[in-house]
């Protein structure tokens, strides 16, 4: 095989390990709150500034800042729920877009004004892996591995702690959870903390490859939400792997063409399929 | 134990009970018999408060639990298996009993008291790791029977425990209701199943139109002319 074109899949494959992490946030808060956040990936943007203020202009060590940044994220999750999607709850689903696509433009203008429309980077300068004559950027392999143990720590919470079961409860059966002693509110605001907090964590992951500017959050999430949908909206599982499609079509359409055409690859992808499976790749 | 007083609730401006009593003793299992839409899933929901009640008032052991909400109601020990059963399909059999000790006190005794529902229905024990979806109508019955009783309850209240079930199955949750009798529990069941709920339970309100018509113990309640001429054809 052409040692390029294999540099591109593991490129695409390391790419989609920040997408299936964005792509798990967004379809927990669906499945569980049932409201899509327009905004989510304006979320991260928020995260990316935090990094920047913390590491670049108050040299906070790295590590510091990124915990300051989750935890921060995690908060603005709950206080988004909290202001934004609580009030709207019982509203029709196109008011519950029209207040998350609300808060998008406001993150966005809100950026703008207080720190303008400058890239700015963080200048964390990690090495790039040669091996075999394959260029392997370093950032990409750590966010890789970081978001696989992200992913993974949150299967083991869903999965093992009372609070996790009645998360994937809550999306089977909303009404019924109460009769078992389970309080809606209160676990739609650890699902928004949880949700804030993976975007917290994507926000780490992506300062280490890309610039942070008030519009960053546009230029990954309408992808995120054609992985969600194509997985099937509020599937973990098939939104997880879903990422690795979508990426996947990205690197290897750019390594034949461009990066510009390479998105319209994965979106003609994407629609082609929503004919034929409209309920998402992976729903029976 | 447990004890309503005049308890008036609906759905909007539609209005569903009117002035219901009803006690139920420590101990006892008192059937709900009546009509299709008399109201009894209503009175249902109103005890375990996923509907709030307009007027009236609710005890259990003498504290008012009226208009506590549900994940309230069921801390102060009443348990409500509802109609249809309501298991989380995806979740295992073992998950869903799981959910059913989500509260506090329930938690701290988890393995103690999955013993005891597996020893009650050792079923559950062989499908622990099955999607409960994916059971057959009597086994999922004793799974939800089951996820109410992990909460260690003092009040059980079951809606309509027979519904889209076989005859025979019919039979094997009416010996269930037996079982947990045996275990000290004090049972509250709605059934349309007239005949048979009549077999297991001490006494019996008929609600109709949101109203109770009639009350007894289950042996006058079989004697009686207007039920049986209108609910066992006799």
């Amino acid at each position: 095989m052409d040692i390029y074109l294999l540099e591109a899949i593991i490129n695409g494959i390391l790419l989609g390990g920040v997408l299936a992490l964005l792509a798990l946030g967004l379809n927990l808060i669906f499945g569980v709150v049932d409201v899509v956040w327009i905004s989510y990936a304006d979320i991260v943007m928020c995260g990316m500034y935090g990094i920047y203020f913390l590491y670049a202009q108050y040299n906070l060590p790295l590590p510091l800042a990124c915990l300051i940044a989750i935890l921060g994220s995690a908060c603005l999750g709950v206080l988004v729920h909290k202001l934004i999607i609580s009030p709207v709850l019982d509203s029709p689903p196109l008011n519950q877009l029209l207040a998350t696509g609300g808060l998008l433009f406001f993150l966005q203008s809100f950026a703008t004004l207080l720190f303008g429309t400058d890239f700015r980077n963080i200048g964390v300068r990690l090495p790039v892996l040669e091996f075999a004559t394959m260029y392997v950027s370093f950032a990409r392999l750590i966010a890789f591995g970081v978001a696989l143990v992200g992913a993974f720590a949150l299967y083991f919470f869903l999965k093992k702690t009372y609070t996790g079961t009645a998360i994937r409860a809550i999306a089977q059966d909303r009404e019924i959870v109460g009769l078992m002693g389970i309080d809606q509110r209160r676990v739609y605001l650890v699902v928004s903390a949880i949700g804030g907090a993976l975007a917290g964590l994507a926000a780490c992951l992506l300062a280490l490859q890309y610039d942070v500017h008030p519009f960053i959050g546009n230029t990954f999430g309408p992808v995120i939400f054609m992985i969600c949908v194509l997985g099937g909206l509020g599937n973990m599982l098939g939104g997880f792997f879903a990422s690795f499609i979508i990426s996947l079509i990205i690197a290897i359409g750019g390594y034949y063409s461009s990066t510009e055409l390479s998105y319209v690859f994965a979106f003609s992808f994407f629609i082609v399929l929503m004919f034929i499976r409209p309920r998402g790749l992976f729903t029976p | 134990m447990l004890s309503l007083a005049s308890v008036s609730a609906g759905y909007g401006s539609f209005q569903a009970l009117f002035g219901v009593s009803l006690d139920v003793a420590r101990g006892e299992a008192v059937g709900v018999i009546g009509p299709n839409g008399a109201g009894k899933t209503t009175l249902m929901r109103v005890i375990s408060g996923m509907l709030p009640m307009n007027e009236g008032s609710m005890t259990i052991e003498g504290q008012a639990i009226g208009g506590l909400p549900a994940h309230h109601i069921i801390e102060r020990g009443i348990a409500h298996v509802p109609e249809n059963r309501r298991l989380f399909p995806r979740l295992t059999v073992e998950e869903n009993l799981r959910v059913g000790a989500y509260i506090p006190t329930a938690r701290a005794r988890f393995a103690e008291q999955l013993d005891w529902v597996y020893s009650l229905f050792p079923r559950l024990k062989d499908r622990r790791a099955q999607a409960a979806g994916t059971m057959s109508g009597g086994e999922q019955q004793m799974c939800a029977i089951g996820r109410a009783l992990m909460s260690k309850p003092k009040v059980l209240l079951m809606d309509e425990p027979s519904a889209g079930l076989a005859p025979l199955v019919v039979q094997q949750v009416f010996d269930l209701v037996g079982k947990i009798r045996a275990e000290g529990l004090t049972v509250l069941i709605v059934e349309q199943n007239v005949q048979q709920v009549l077999e297991v339970v001490d006494r019996a309100y008929l609600l109709e139109v949101g109203a109770i018509k009639l009350t007894g113990t289950a042996a006058e309640l079989k004697d009686n002319s207007f039920i049986r001429e209108s609910y066992l054809g006799l």
